[in-house]
């Protein structure tokens, strides 16, 4: 059987909703989560992410035992707690010497923690993660209208304030020397950061979202420099992953949410052999050139 | 543009052909959510219905990940049967997010549920008592999507019941045999509450509720506590979790592991739990045999 352009790649997407709306969360997933990955590697914060998936879990026990089984409550609780082990990490690091990844360690064990104890106390016979999370095949119109909801949100934050989100990424002591509000701004960008990662576990699971948030940004530093370029190349790793992951897995029946991460992974492995800059061929051509010379 | 437009049409005359397909002789297309549902199903529908389940037997339905195969049967399905109570999780998304417009069915419609504190359990197919009302949810769905073979499926069901019945009956008389303050069973996992009220058992249980929750120390000290004060002999490990905190207690307390219960999945075929009677059947034999030893000593 041979199969035309047309059934490779339009077909799916033409004959079946949930693949369009599939396409559709990726998308929005890859325009919001993109950028700010890589804000995440340029600060240094790349295992935030996974992080934030388990700080989620207390909130959503006291939003279950609040309100029982109720979605938002739920997420609501998450994000809650989330932001909070977000701007604690965040606030120590700023009044200690501690480094932030260190503190984010620390208050996300903390949450984690209390959430085992919260579940395992107020029992639930009903796994909350497992109805607090999705996939990317079960996005419903709710769970589409709220990752769209936060990537424009996103991407108007960003563009909005571009530049000193960049200077306080790169070089956060002159933003502090020129009077600008660095403070304020780091815990925007944390928001931000948690608000994508929490939309993207209720839409489409914990996997998907950090996988399609950190993979792109850092397989892009082996081919950008600026920071636009990488947040671009980031961006634009992010989508045909997602595209080309949700066909891998319709044409060989895979489940979806691995296809599009372990595509993603492909796409860093190879930037990491052959990237333009830094990659391990990179390293050997400019070794060589130098020994010529 | 007008490509588009005529993209735009073909699809709509499309949609309009689905639900003359369903009409036609081909077997209903049903899919459950997971396997037990799955097998309650082909034994009502018999020739009528071709049943897929989504979570596949021994597999763990909280780590579950659909494939595009998975969601486009739910497109295709003329009913979709799922247990309801909460249990299966974002799973009642997928169903809706795959564009199935047809009838969703709860197993338990019905059924007033077990609670535990605020939250209801919904392990309800643990109860026979309660099979019988999946059974007659099943048999009047069915029947509504494919009216040309009530009576097929109408006779199916009938004696599914009865062997469902004779099953509860012979499981009574199984633990008749045992006092009732002797039934007593430590397992991994807190699904055979149903059960447990069926039968007059108590089970003890490490760990609480799901597989996400943890055994405190003061939990796995008590079920210690309350293994040796009970004089249990048998401790069961579930199918699908992990059996290091049973085996921890079981050296502490010098009881044997006595096997296998099976809980939210049905075993490989020939492994003794491939449909749900022998699951149940399985169940009950593990725990009566264990319970029997203990009342002997």
């Amino acid at each position: 059987m041979t199969m035309g352009l047309y059934e490779i790649f339009l077909q799916p997407f033409v004959e079946f909703g949930f693949m369009r709306r599939a396409l559709v969360a990726c998308v929005a997933l890859a325009l919001g989560s993109a950028p700010m990955g890589t804000l995440l590697v340029l600060r240094r914060m790349s295992l935030m992410g996974d992080a934030m998936a388990h700080a989620v879990l207390p909130g959503a026990a006291i939003g279950f035992a609040l309100a029982g089984f109720s979605l938002p409550a739920m997420g609501a609780g998450g994000l809650a707690a989330a932001l909070l082990v977000a701007v604690l990490a965040g606030w120590v690091a700023q009044v200690t010497t501690q480094r932030e990844d260190a503190s984010f360690a620390a208050f996300y064990l903390i949450a984690l923690a209390a959430g085992v104890l919260i579940v395992s106390t107020h029992g639930s016979p009903v796994d909350l993660m497992h109805v607090l999370f999705g996939s990317i095949l079960a996005v419903d119109d709710t769970a589409l209208i709220t990752v769209a909801g936060v990537a424009s949100v996103t991407l108007l934050v960003v563009a909005a304030a571009y530049r000193p989100l960049l200077v306080a990424s790169v070089d956060p002591g002159f933003l502090r020397s020129v009077g600008g509000h660095e403070r304020a701004l780091h815990f925007v960008f944390l928001a931000l950061v948690v608000l994508n990662l929490v939309a993207g576990f209720q839409a489409l699971g914990t996997l998907m979202a950090v996988g399609l948030m950190m993979l792109p940004a850092t397989a892009a530093r082996f081919w950008a420099r600026e920071v636009w370029s990488l947040a671009a190349t980031a961006t634009a790793i992010a989508l045909v992953s997602g595209a080309g992951g949700l066909l891998l897995s319709y044409h060989l029946q895979l489940p979806s949410g691995p296809a599009i991460v372990l595509l993603a992974g492909a796409a860093y492995l190879v930037s990491l052999a052959a990237g333009r800059h830094d990659s391990l061929l990179a390293r050997r051509t400019a070794l060589h050139a130098h020994r010529v010379a | 543009m007008r490509r588009l437009v005529s993209l735009a049409i073909v699809c709509a005359l499309l949609g309009l052909a689905l639900p003359l397909r369903a009409e036609t002789a081909r077997p209903l297309q049903v899919v459950a959510s997971f396997s037990i549902l799955a097998d309650m199903l082909r034994e009502v529908a018999g020739d009528a219905a071709q049943v897929h389940s989504l979570v596949g037997a021994n597999a763990d339905a909280h780590v579950f990940e659909p494939t595009p195969a998975d969601a486009q049967r739910l497109a295709r399905a003329d009913l979709v049967v799922v247990n309801g109570l909460h249990f299966e999780g974002w799973i009642d998304r997928l169903v809706r997010s795959s564009g199935y417009r047809g009838p969703v069915i709860e197993a338990t419609r019905g059924i007033e549920p077990r609670r535990v504190g605020r939250a209801v359990d919904p392990h309800a197919w643990q109860s026979l008592a309660h099979a019988q009302r999946y059974v007659e949810n099943m048999r009047a769905a069915l029947v509504a999507a494919a009216p040309s073979q009530a009576a097929a499926i109408n006779a199916r069901a009938a004696a599914y019941r009865e062997r469902i019945a004779a099953l509860d009956a012979s499981a009574r008389a199984a633990f008749e045999a045992v006092p009732r303050d002797q039934r007593r069973v430590v397992t991994t996992h807190d699904a055979f509450g149903y059960l447990g009220d069926a039968y007059g058992i108590t089970f003890i249980s490490p760990r609480s509720w799901n597989t996400d929750s943890e055994a405190s120390a003061a939990g796995v000290a008590s079920v210690i506590r309350q293994v040796r004060l009970h004089q249990a002999r048998a401790l069961f490990v579930e199918n699908i979790t992990d059996r290091r905190s049973i085996e921890r207690i079981a050296q502490e307390t010098g009881a044997r592991v006595g096997g296998t219960l099976y809980s939210d999945a049905l075993s490989p075929p020939a492994a003794g739990a491939d449909t749900y009677l022998r699951l149940y059947a399985h169940n009950v034999k593990s725990i009566a045999v264990a319970l029997q030893a203990v009342a002997a000593r």
